[in-house]
């Protein structure tokens, strides 16, 4: 009976969690139609506080999203300046610093409005879906995804630990 | 008394220019030749690195001490060499390639500063860390490149800005690091970007004016490339027409690398400019079947009009990114008993050539680091022979491949002694797994297609100073460092050797044995060019730059994560203990005996 109770529970949070992860959206209101009205760079405002943009980011849970986002990450060469998340010419995305904030929509505004410091803008040459599965991936990269979410291993030679080993020092993983 | 017609007055005008050129020529001449001074980053238009100053000795050197330093305020990489003009110190930061006037008759202290404020967006298309290698003086003037692809010539006095010449675009990937080479009234500056499917061009500005004076691209077409009826290649694959168009697949050579970011020399009797191109683009060889010419070649042209008079393809169809463009040391060498004009090259495939200057005949090309890509250059076709086991391919992983991509040596210059016969070769140790992966092209991002972990070689130490003999075509000396020798060389009168390393230590040694003599601590580690010069108080003294970063120590100076191999196009993982060794810095340091 008691056992039997778990199952349901097991089933419940399978179909509940589960879908979302494994969830294929081919066709969609694209998620980030709508801009956030308020973007910030810093954490820091004057006068009153503010409370932060609300933005999540609509595949925070979506597997496929984060592997489609890894695919995407080397079709348009992130990978040469960012590398597989230690940097080159770009700063690493595997560390806890980020210049211009780890928030969602803030790695949203660097991919898709660039920075002045040399992040090309890539608004207009990818499409918002895009853009958001990139932002996944890169969530990953540094362990800000749950775990079941993050890509599993490499098909290419092995350069850095797989996006399952990597934690935050600094965010919990949304649960 | 009648006036004189104004023809009169213009050809005597002309006259009196023409004088005027003639006397500022001889003055130039004479200050290349003044062992006092140091107007150019190789010293001399022969890339030695040599200077006949003999205060400072193998016997004194011992007691060599701090004159003055000077924070630079840049904490990127410092390749930089300094110049000294008359009484005053020129230095160039990296980005944001700020110039400094340095008054050595109170040491110290700075005549002025010029700001030339290059796009920021410069940055992110710049494949290996903000650098510049320096500037080069010439009648008055103080001309170098910023890393948003224009050259400037400042005012030596003033610090005013005399012109400003966009040459490239930074959108389409294209940088400019390199030093100009200055040859009469033409500055010769190339482009950077070859990891950004960039083509690579030499461009010639009128001194004076900054007006482009011609431009000869390292691909496409011979019209572009400035090959015409004068050219004689010596070796049979070099020659045909159009071969920087029909040795590519159709439209590669438009984004095919080829890039002149390295070091250029000038020969006044043969009249002859030499200098190298770069990598083909992308560095997945798959991708561009064929000889990729003019990439990782030695051209020879006139300066006057660029003209090409011979080419010789040093890695025909590279693939591993050996850059040809190390500097071109210009020595004539009694070989086989016979006085040779020739052009010493130690390479990045891992060879010294030594090449006849006048026809481009490759006399020889012997192994100076530990090779396992090639097993020589046939002295009968000129072809380097690739070893099969070890081409990269799409999807498989290669091991040992040895050198590295940034070669047995990258752009780090070597000096020659006149006094020894030894050419200073700094260099790295390094081997590399790497495996193919598809490159796409998007104009301003990088066009790579390769993954690649690099790692030392045998032996363990990651760096070399290697002593070469030329004439016999062997080492008589090495030292070994723990982290590669990124730094230039200086050799002196007083048979000294100077030399940075990347864990933060300026050194002297014996240019005949290799003694250890001499080492100073910096502030962070040396990637910079060493020079020497008499101060206007008669004493000589050493200079060199400090700041880690370049390719090597990207790792320190643009903060990378290292648990990821491929960092720095892989070379971040040979690297993970330098931020253990070094910080971050930009300081200029002046030495001078007590």
């Amino acid at each position: 009976m008691r056992a039997a109770a778990v199952l349901g529970l097991l089933g419940a949070l399978l179909v509940l969690t589960g879908c979302q992860r494994e969830q294929r959206r081919f066709s969609e209101v694209a998620p980030a139609s709508g801009r956030p009205d308020r973007l910030r760079a810093s954490g820091f405002n004057p006068g009153d506080r503010q409370a932060p943009a609300e933005f999540r980011n609509p595949y925070e849970r979506n597997a496929w999203a984060a592997a489609e986002g890894k695919r995407l990450y080397a079709a348009f060469n992130c990978i040469g300046c960012h590398a597989n998340g230690g940097g080159g010419i770009g700063p690493p995305l595997m560390d806890p610093a980020w210049i211009y904030g780890g928030e969602p929509v803030e790695i949203y505004a660097s991919i898709v409005e660039g920075r002045p410091n040399g992040m090309p803008a890539f608004g207009g040459r990818i499409t918002d879906s895009q853009a958001w599965q990139l932002v996944t991936y890169v969530q990953s990269m540094s362990g800000l995804l749950r775990k079941d979410v993050r890509p599993s291993r490499s098909d290419h030679m092995s350069v850095r630990p797989s996006e399952q080993s990597g934690t935050s020092e600094r965010r919990k993983p949304p649960q | 008394m009648t006036a004189p017609r104004p023809a009169t007055l213009a050809v005597l005008g002309s006259l009196l220019a023409l004088l005027a050129a003639a006397a500022s020529r001889r003055t130039l001449d004479a200050a290349l030749a003044d062992d006092g001074q140091w107007v150019r980053p190789a010293k001399d238009l022969a890339a030695t690195r040599y200077s006949s100053l003999d205060q400072v000795t193998a016997a004194n050197v011992k007691t060599l001490r701090l004159a003055w330093s000077f924070d630079l305020g840049v904490e990127r990489g410092e390749e930089a060499a300094p110049l000294v003009v008359g009484d005053t110190m020129y230095v160039v930061t990296p980005f944001p390639n700020v110039l400094y006037a340095f008054d050595l008759t109170r040491p110290g202290t700075v005549r002025w500063k010029y700001e030339p404020t290059p796009a920021t967006e410069a940055q992110g298309v710049a494949c290996c860390d903000v650098v510049t290698r320096g500037a080069a003086y010439a009648d008055g003037l103080v001309v170098f490149n910023t890393l948003d692809a224009h050259t400037v010539a400042v005012d030596a006095r003033s610090g005013r800005e005399q012109w400003k010449t966009r040459l490239g675009e930074i959108a389409r990937g294209e940088t400019m690091t390199m030093a100009p080479l200055i040859v009469g009234d033409k500055v010769l500056v190339g482009n950077s970007g070859g990891e950004m499917g960039v083509r690579g061009w030499l461009t010639a500005l009128d001194l004076h004016s900054g007006r482009l004076a011609w431009r000869a691209y390292s691909t496409g077409p011979d019209r572009d490339v400035l090959i015409g009826p004068g050219f004689k290649p010596f070796y049979t694959f070099d020659q045909g027409r159009d071969l920087g168009v029909t040795s590519w697949p159709p439209e590669a050579w438009k984004i095919g690398g080829g890039t002149v970011w390295g070091w250029l020399s000038y020969d006044p009797e043969l009249d002859l400019v030499y200098y190298g191109t770069a990598n083909p683009g992308p560095w997945n060889a798959e991708q561009r079947p064929g000889d990729n010419k003019w990439t990782a070649t030695i051209f020879a042209r006139r300066p006057a009009t660029g003209e090409a008079v011979w080419a010789y393809q040093v890695s025909p169809h590279d693939l591993y990114d050996y850059d040809g463009v190390n500097e071109l040391v210009l020595l004539d060498l009694d070989l086989a008993g016979r006085r040779r004009k020739v052009a010493v090259r130690p390479d990045r495939n891992g060879y010294v050539y030594v090449l006849d200057r006048a026809t481009g005949e490759v006399l020889s090309a012997t192994p100076f680091g530990h090779v396992t890509t090639t097993k020589g250059v046939d002295l009968t076709s000129g072809r380097l022979t690739y070893v099969d086991a070890k081409k990269p391919e799409l999807g498989k992983v290669v091991r040992g491949v040895c050198p590295a991509a940034p070669g047995a040596k990258d752009w780090q210059p070597s000096s020659w002694s006149p006094r020894t016969g030894l050419l200073y070769i700094p260099h790295q140790n390094l081997c590399m797994d790497v495996e193919g992966v598809e490159a796409s092209y998007i104009a301003g991002t990088p066009y790579v297609g390769s993954a690649t972990r690099m790692y030392a070689g045998p032996g363990g130490h990651r760096g070399l100073l290697t002593a070469w003999d030329p004439v016999n075509a062997r080492a008589a000396w090495r030292i070994t460092e723990r982290f590669p020798v990124w730094s230039g060389t200086l050799a002196t009168g007083g048979d000294v050797v100077f030399y940075g390393t990347m864990d933060r230590a300026f050194k002297a040694v014996h240019a005949r044995t290799g003694e250890p003599l001499w080492r100073f601590e910096t502030v962070s580690g040396i990637i910079g060019q060493p020079i020497t010069y008499r101060g206007p108080d008669g004493r000589q003294y050493v200079a060199v730059l400090s700041g880690v970063g370049g390719w090597a120590g990207a790792i320190v100076s643009a903060g990378l994560d290292a648990r990821d191999a491929s960092a720095a196009l892989g070379f971040a993982h040979a690297m993970r203990d330098l931020p253990g060794a070094t910080p971050k810095g930009g300081r200029l340091y002046v030495f001078a005996l007590p």
